[in-house]
């Protein structure tokens, strides 16, 4: 059967497993000098995708979001999307690169279900973006600087999924349905340089320069960033050298790496595996390989060597494509303050120390927190509720910090109400909760419930003086100089004005009353 | 209505005097149809001119247009004439094919700019034109479904890719067809069959929804009887398409302004530069005969004729086979049986036995010799000594041409270097190839080119005139051919066209 709902195609190829022997990672990287290199693809959020007027959702109803053009049918003609273009520019600038003047499509060839023309529309020689780098801050705040070879323009591919093997994967399907939606969508593919001098730490560089390229695209607004629908997948390439003087050795390329942390357990993984087959005498075979999350090991899926030649040459449906000078300079005005630079800039106007900076970081409440301050409130308020209260009650609900319906403003009004003594402390936790309830703002959920400070001192006085009648004995051992029942009488004041009273002024009055 | 007309008036009109006779009231384009679709039964099972017809729709169109008109309403030149459009076009809801099997079936679901202009236009379309597999041959013999044969002599071809179109024009099956020229698949067939062929420049027709053989040769252009009617056809396709990235953009176009103005067959104040090179070995006496009867009518019109030697222009053949079918390779990749058209599952099919064994059966010997080629000139070792070089060599041609036109307004030269010749006798790839020789060189420019019939060989076949202009002046082109049409009409005491034998009567040619 086939048709635009789901063509049906039998399994492509087969996937051979075995089981590897590995080397300690301590040893590897004490024996070998590992050189990295990654591949990765941002899949633009342009309106319509790169060659055609076709929209693109994620998760859409399979083979809907297709025209003529990105289905591949005869006769139709791909146009490039100029918003794709300026999008991949400004992305190529905030990764320091060289913006090509002229800079020019080309197919690469190759047959693949999953691919409507059977060629990709990539580019090859004259790519759009070239000879960049990227300055990523590791866990222990050291910078290390990754070159970038270059940041190209191309179209995606459909999606297969295999039907009746284990997790999805081509291994025991019988057969696999292709959903061509995604096929078309602009994609900027960043190819580094080979990263050399990381050593023990090329795990970690791996993960945080693919952190540090997600979080530019975001913060460039040219890409939604999302991991988990496969905004931005990798390539990671990785071969060992006994010396740092020795050329490059052969690599292995793991292929679409879909998380951080799976970019960094490959590039260990890789090192270990690739380290006792040199040690052993062995040859690493240059070939291609997948992460299977599931075994924590990255497999072999087909060797390199019989790879196609992809058999590039310039599109002739596409003209040269031209960016002018005062283009360039038009998206450079509109870059916004990087990632990079930002952190360091608010980490010393809040006053942070590096473990409050990375804790910040990690719940990824840097925006969150300066849009408060910027709202009014004070940095260290702001991010003790951002990290304390609502962070416990995202993480209950188990959703991001932004997806709570508290905003960076209500969140600065509530410290505002706190700090000015309008509310106890107590009170602002309740604030918090029944904003995040969605009960309504602050100002709102104060007037509603009712909440406020008893200031008025006579009506304070009276619960106090009522308190110390009813218990004569406390109050006596108060007169005394005995303090320690202090706390039976706050709280009967607490009660008597339903929580509403400041616990200190509470106390002062005590204190004057008991040494009349 | 034109009482009493038979369809031997009808399906002779031309074009224009088919929209003028609508316009006076004098015609139905229903009372067309139904006289094309008469001659059509006569006259299709001898010439093979169509894979699909669509007559119905032809009629609903023509009755539209007929009803629109009785209303008063105010309508194109072209509405209600008749058109056939050659099958490497595609056309919604009607099947298209591109004469594969590979594409046997498949029914497109949206039509071609050029299409969606023809419907604006308000032109019934009658039928789908045979051609060769994808529009790679010289003869219309490559067809997946079967041969086209030529009027003139049913014994012939009548050239290619796009006989079907020049077959289905010549014979009266219809006075206007569309065609795609690559590398004269409009050009070659136009004067095998004594019709008008018309590759406009690269960009000035949308390319959008041709199916495309070689991306940055291919053209879309007007097939007809006469140079006017060939013009009106390409004032109605012609025009910017934002589709189409290498269309050209705001260029109105005005090519029947231009023939009409040639008619008046005043031509002083133009340079013609004969080509020197096309006319040597390989060309035919009968043709270059023919071809300089041409140039001397072009003088005596007032044209400043000169000769002009073109020393790359017969390399262009040579270029032209190694860029075409490297650009062919990447173009025919799409056709396996994924998504649409033929589908072949052998035993235990994998994706990638069944892409292979599906083109295996759905795609015929030169498709797979020049995908073979392609394939060849684009691997890594050869893409810099072919590829690359051969680039090289296309910008010297073109800047040839660019020279040349610095001294000249028009080049001339024969179309083809014989007429027609009989199927089944040329079965070399090569000498097929070299049928192409003389159309080739304006492909790889860019540039507009034009065959009429500049007479009659000894055998009573026609003969190729080709007119080649600089890029965007197509309108020129048309003005010459106008001019010298009406010349070559005088000499042969009536237009070439209409000598041929009349196949729908029993007894003639048959």
């Amino acid at each position: 059967m086939k048709g635009p709902f789901g063509t049906r195609f039998p399994a492509f190829g087969r996937v051979v497993k075995m089981t590897e022997k590995l080397m300690s990672f301590e040893e590897a990287v004490s024996q070998f000098d590992p050189v990295i290199g990654l591949e990765i693809h941002v899949e633009l959020n342009t309106k319509t995708k790169l060659f055609d007027w076709a929209h693109y959702e994620f998760g859409s109803e399979p083979n809907t979001e297709l025209t003529p053009v990105s289905f591949g049918l005869p006769g139709a003609l791909p146009v490039v999307n100029r918003e794709a273009v300026r999008k991949a520019v400004k992305l190529g600038l905030a990764l320091n690169c060289h913006v090509n003047e002229w800079s020019q499509f080309a197919r690469k060839n190759y047959f693949y279900p999953d691919m409507p023309r059977d060629y990709q529309i990539s580019q090859f020689d004259k790519p759009t973006n070239g000879n960049g780098w990227l300055d990523v801050e590791l866990e222990d705040g050291t910078v290390f600087r990754v070159p970038i070879e270059r940041a190209h323009i191309e179209d995606d591919a459909g999606k297969i999924n295999h039907i009746g093997g284990a997790n999805g994967r081509l291994e025991g399907a019988d057969h696999s349905l292709v959903d061509y939606n995604r096929a078309g969508v602009p994609l900027v593919e960043i190819v580094t340089k080979p990263i050399t001098g990381a050593g023990a730490l090329a795990p970690q560089v791996a993960g945080a320069y693919a952190r540090a390229v997600r979080d530019i695209a975001v913060a460039c607004g040219v890409s939604e960033g999302k991991m988990e629908q496969g905004n931005l997948r990798a390539d990671v390439n990785v071969s060992l050298r006994k010396s740092p003087s020795d050329p490059l050795g052969t690599r292995s390329e793991t292929k679409n790496v879909n998380s951080f942390r799976a970019m960094e357990k490959t590039v260990a993984y890789e090192i270990r595996r690739q380290a006792y087959i040199l040690s052993h005498g062995g040859e690493v075979l240059q070939e291609t390989r997948h992460w299977d999350e599931n075994a924590q090991c990255t497999a072999g899926a087909r060797l390199k060597s019989d790879a196609n030649d992809y058999r590039y040459f310039p599109d002739p449906d596409l003209l040269m494509l031209h960016v002018t000078d005062s283009e360039v300079e038009e998206i450079r005005a509109s870059l916004p303050e990087l990632p990079f630079a930002k952190r360091r800039r608010l980490k010393s106007e809040w006053g942070l120390s590096d473990t409050e900076m990375r804790d910040l970081l990690n719940a990824e409440a840097v925006d969150l927190v300066e849009e408060s301050v910027k709202e009014g409130a004070s940095p260290q308020g702001a991010r003790k509720w951002w990290l304390g209260e609502i962070l416990r009650f995202a993480n209950e609900m188990q959703l991001p910090l932004e997806a709570l319906a508290i905003s960076p403003k209500d969140v600065a009004k509530i410290e505002e109400m706190l700090s000015s003594g309008k509310l106890t402390d107590k009170m602002a936790k309740q604030v918090v909760e029944a904003v995040i309830n969605g009960e309504g703002s602050p100002e709102e959920i104060v007037e509603k419930k009712g909440l406020k400070i008893v200031s008025d001192s006579s009506q304070l006085l009276d619960a106090v003086k009522k308190a110390l009648q009813d218990n004569p004995d406390v109050a006596e051992k108060l007169r005394q100089g005995n303090m320690k029942p202090m706390g039976v009488i706050i709280g009967l004041v607490m009660k008597e004005t339903r929580g509403q009273a400041d616990a200190k002024t509470v106390k002062d009055l005590v204190l004057k009353e008991v040494s009349k | 209505m034109m009482s009493g007309a038979d369809k031997d008036e009808i399906v002779t009109l031309t074009a224009s005097q088919m929209s003028e006779a609508m316009k006076k009231g004098d015609l139905s384009s229903r009372e067309i149809i139904e006289a094309e679709l008469e001659v059509a039964k006569a006259v299709d099972p001898k010439t093979e001119s169509y894979l699909a017809t669509c007559f119905n729709s032809a009629f609903m169109v023509a009755d539209a247009v007929d009803q629109a008109r009785a209303l008063g309403q105010e309508l194109p030149d072209l509405a209600g004439v008749p058109i056939v459009v050659k099958d490497m076009i595609v056309t919604k809801g009607v099947e298209t094919t591109a004469a594969s099997k590979i594409l046997k079936g498949w029914v497109p679901p949206y039509d071609a700019t050029c299409v969606e202009k023809l419907k604006e236009n308000g032109m019934p379309m009658l039928a789908k034109t045979n051609l060769d597999e994808f529009a790679q041959g010289s003869s219309t013999e490559n067809s997946a479904f079967h041969p086209t044969f030529n009027p003139w002599d049913l014994e012939r071809v009548p050239g290619g890719s796009g006989g079907g179109s020049a077959a289905a024009v010549s014979s009266f099956e219809s006075p206007l067809a569309l065609g795609t020229d690559t590398g004269g698949s409009i050009r070659q067939p136009a004067s095998f069959t004594g019709s008008v062929g018309m590759k406009p420049t690269y960009g000035r027709v949308s390319r959008y929804g041709a199916i495309s053989m070689a991306s940055s040769l291919d053209q879309i252009g007007p097939c007809a009887r006469t140079v006017e009617d060939a013009a009106m056809l390409f004032d109605a396709i012609a025009g910017y398409d934002p589709k189409d990235s290498t269309s050209i953009p705001d260029f109105p176009s005005s090519a029947l302004k231009a023939a009409k103005e040639g008619k008046k067959g005043d031509l002083s104040g133009i340079r013609v530069g004969i080509i020197a090179e096309a006319g040597g070995e390989g060309f035919s006496k009968d043709v270059t005969d023919g071809f300089l009867r041409g140039v001397n009518l072009l003088s005596s019109m007032g044209a400043k004729v000169e000769e002009q030697s073109f020393p790359h222009f017969l390399h262009g053949i040579q270029i032209y086979y190694i860029l075409m079918p490297a650009e062919v390779s990447s173009n025919m990749s799409r056709y396996d049986g994924m998504r649409y058209g033929l589908r072949v599952m052998p035993p235990d099919a994998t994706a990638a036995s069944m892409m292979a064994a599906t083109r295996e059966q759905g795609f015929g010997a030169e498709v797979k010799r020049r995908i073979m080629l392609g394939t060849y000139v684009l691997s890594s070792g050869q893409y810099e000594k072919m590829y690359v070089a051969a680039q090289k060599v296309r910008t010297v041609l073109i800047k040839d041409f660019e020279r040349a036109f610095q001294s000249f307004d028009v080049l001339v030269c024969p179309t083809s270097p014989t007429t027609a010749f009989k199927a089944g006798e040329v079965v070399d790839p090569v000498t097929m190839y070299k049928n192409d020789i003389a159309t080739i060189p304006a492909n790889l420019a860019g540039l507009p080119a034009i065959s009429i019939p500049a007479g009659l060989d000894s055998l009573g076949l026609p003969i190729g005139f080709q007119i080649m202009a600089n890029r965007q002046k197509d309108e020129l082109v048309f003005k010459v051919a106008s001019a010298l049409q009406e010349a070559v009409s005088r000499e042969n005491e009536g237009p070439i066209w209409n000598k041929v034998p009349r196949l729908w009567k029993s007894g003639e040619n048959d």
